[in-house]
């Protein structure tokens, strides 16, 4: 019974913690998007006792659950139609919370060279950054940083670590 | 506080006529009466000391030098790192041996193997002794204590078959500086012996990488061209890329994510200082100094799409020089500061475009598949070295019209290639696949001649100044 509690607990606190680079798979996160904003307005009206406190970058990964981030193809910066379900996901918690900030990572895989990289990123989280706003989160509670190739989230040299690493990540701001 | 006093020293010292320009030599000082006899431990048996040292990979390493330890008239103490005038003497040698290797000219044979000479033959060679050991060309020199703690260095090279004196050069130090005496005596021989233009007396910033692939702790760093006097200028406490001495080494440029944003600051290597080079909240990143440090060249994010810029190094208004809906990036002037070479994948994929230096006459010049990054102007004006990318990382130059290309190196990653301020070496640095440990590494024109510069810890990103005064 402890046990299991404290399992939960690490699981929570864990994915808060590090949701802004711990290596996730992308591929094999839960597919639909609906559930999972129920789940997020069931976790908002639900009561505090354990969770994260509600509106705070905790109850955004709590929320999220992975759809903090997005991922880009070699080289690209478009938003698929995978990414623009969890941007929407993003979007709704902003909504709800319109006195958070929110700043969005771009970050790209290391075979790129390191300027071309910062350049890349800049577009990253600007196509993040634009999808939000195109959903009605107001531009100015947005900021964007590019990291380019220097915060991998992956640590590998293969195709399955630089997929982790090509992508935009939304960190809330208190 | 000893970042601030660094400077001081290094800086302020040099271009305070501590140095005399290599004049004629005195009169190898002192008195012949004087002179100690070498000591007994150097003066080894001679014969085949030389033969003994010869290596086979000499098909185009075919001059011999030979450079024994530089006497003193008297072996005093000295503040010098090295020791006393002897040791100093010894440490000349060598650090002109370490100079003179790896650049495919030059085998040369440093002091370990070779009798130390008397003072009297430092300006009057045993010529017959050298021409017996096949020695091509001979480098003497001598080390002497002025009363002040300045030390006077001697450098003399001979054409040993000719029994001929061919340059001498001579240098007053404070002791600190002492290996700065060892790399003019080397950019003297190198120069008088290959034509070229010297380059060992420069300096090289670079970032320093500690910690994790995921946390890497990126510093600003400098050190002489040969990986000594080496000193760390940023904590680490902001990451640290991308750095480009001035063409006085008074001012780095450089990018840090201080207070959470990329931009580019000048860095004031005398006071300790720094500014931003622009106000600008967006993204400014990849600066570059004009080759008479007038302009400082960089490029600007604003809301995802990437320009180049040039703003007044002293401060001013900034002008933009591209336009185009992609990313453009970098660049590097000419020599004579008319043209500017940058990267553009305004085609698709990162290519190499020239430009005059107001921005207009855009051109692409790299057309040979794969992509082509990082264009560095070679000091000469003769090639453009680039990052060139076909899976693999490479370093590569070609001509100023994108023609000749060549690959010179074959790592996973070879990036970021920068030039000797003589345009005969080039820099750049080398990532491990997987473990994304980092190294400098020099390769010359050639590509057959390759080696890894020391740095305390992992390093990327080389930039070299300009050959000190």
């Amino acid at each position: 019974m402890q046990c299991s509690t404290r399992t939960i607990a690490f699981v929570l606190i864990g994915s808060a913690a590090l949701s802004a680079c711990a290596p996730k798979a992308p591929k094999a996160l839960p597919p639909d998007p609906q559930p999972s904003v129920a789940t997020g307005t069931q976790n908002y009206s639900s009561p505090t006792t354990r969770g994260p406190v509600m509106g705070s970058q905790a109850d955004f990964a709590a929320t999220l659950l992975g759809r903090d981030t997005i991922y880009f193809d070699t080289d690209k910066f478009n938003v698929d139609s995978e990414d623009a379900a969890a941007l929407q996901v993003q979007a709704q918690w902003l909504l709800k919370y319109p006195s958070k900030r929110a700043t969005i990572e771009g970050h790209c895989d290391e075979r790129g060279t390191r300027d071309y990289n910062i350049a890349l990123g800049e577009k990253r989280a600007n196509a993040a950054k634009n999808y939000l706003v195109s959903l009605g989160v107001d531009a100015a509670r947005l900021t964007t940083i590019s990291y380019g190739k220097e915060r991998p989230a992956a640590m590998g040299s293969d195709e399955a670590a630089w997929a982790k690493n090509r992508r935009a990540v939304t960190i809330t701001v208190e | 506080m000893i970042r601030r006093l660094f400077p001081l020293l290094l800086f302020a010292a040099a271009p305070a006529a501590l140095f005399a320009q290599p004049t004629p030599a005195p009169a190898p000082a002192p008195a012949p009466a004087t002179i100690p006899a070498p000591s007994p431990a150097q003066a080894a048996p001679t014969g085949e000391v030389l033969t003994g040292t010869v290596t086979d990979d000499a098909a185009w390493q075919d001059l011999g030098i030979a450079i024994p330890a530089f006497p003193t008239n008297a072996d005093v103490p000295t503040q010098a790192s090295a020791g006393s005038t002897a040791a100093v003497g010894r440490a000349m040698a060598q650090v002109i041996t370490s100079d003179l290797q790896n650049n495919g000219l030059f085998k040369p044979t440093g002091p370990a193997s070779l009798p130390v000479p008397s003072m009297a033959e430092v300006s009057a060679p045993d010529f017959p002794t050298w021409q017996a050991k096949n020695t091509d060309m001979l480098v003497h020199g001598f080390v002497r204590a002025n009363g002040d703690g300045q030390l006077m260095i001697g450098c003399y090279l001979y054409d040993v078959a000719l029994s001929q004196q061919l340059v001498k050069g001579a240098w007053t130090v404070g002791p600190a500086d002492w290996r700065r005496a060892a790399h003019k005596c080397a950019d003297m021989v190198y120069s008088r012996l290959s034509g070229e233009s010297p380059f060992f007396d420069s300096r090289i910033a670079y970032i320093a990488e500690t910690g994790p692939k995921n946390h890497r702790m990126k510093r600003l760093a400098i050190m002489d061209s040969d990986g000594m006097n080496h000193k760390f200028i940023t904590t680490g406490q902001a990451i640290a890329l991308t750095p480009r001495y001035s063409p006085d080494y008074r001012q780095i440029v450089y990018l840090s994510y201080l207070n959470g944003t990329p931009r580019i600051y000048i860095y004031d290597t005398e006071r300790g200082t720094q500014r931003l080079v622009t106000q600008s909240k967006n993204t400014t990143f990849s600066p570059r100094w004009s080759p008479d440090g007038k302009w400082i060249l960089y490029s600007m994010a604003v809301g995802g799409n990437t320009d180049i810029y040039r703003v007044p190094s002293a401060g001013g208004e900034s002008q933009r020089l591209t336009d185009t809906p992609g990313i453009d990036l970098g660049g590097s002037y000419s020599q004579d500061g008319s043209k500017i070479v940058f990267e553009s994948d305004r085609s698709g994929t990162q290519q190499v475009y020239v430009m005059n230096a107001d921005g207009s006459g855009q051109k692409r010049i790299s057309f040979f598949g794969g992509r082509a990054a990082t264009p560095e102007w070679s000091p000469r004006g003769d090639q453009i070295a680039f990052t060139y990318i076909a899976g693999d990382f490479h370093v590569a130059v070609m001509s100023p019209t994108g023609s000749s290309m060549r690959e010179l190196t074959s790592g996973w990653q070879d990036e970021a290639p920068t030039w000797a301020p003589n345009g005969r070496i080039i820099q750049f640095f080398r990532t491990e696949k997987n473990s994304g440990h980092t190294a400098l590494w020099q390769v010359d024109l050639t590509g057959k001649n390759e080696r890894r510069l020391p740095t305390p810890v992992d390093a990327s990103d080389p930039s070299w100044g300009p050959v000190l005064p």
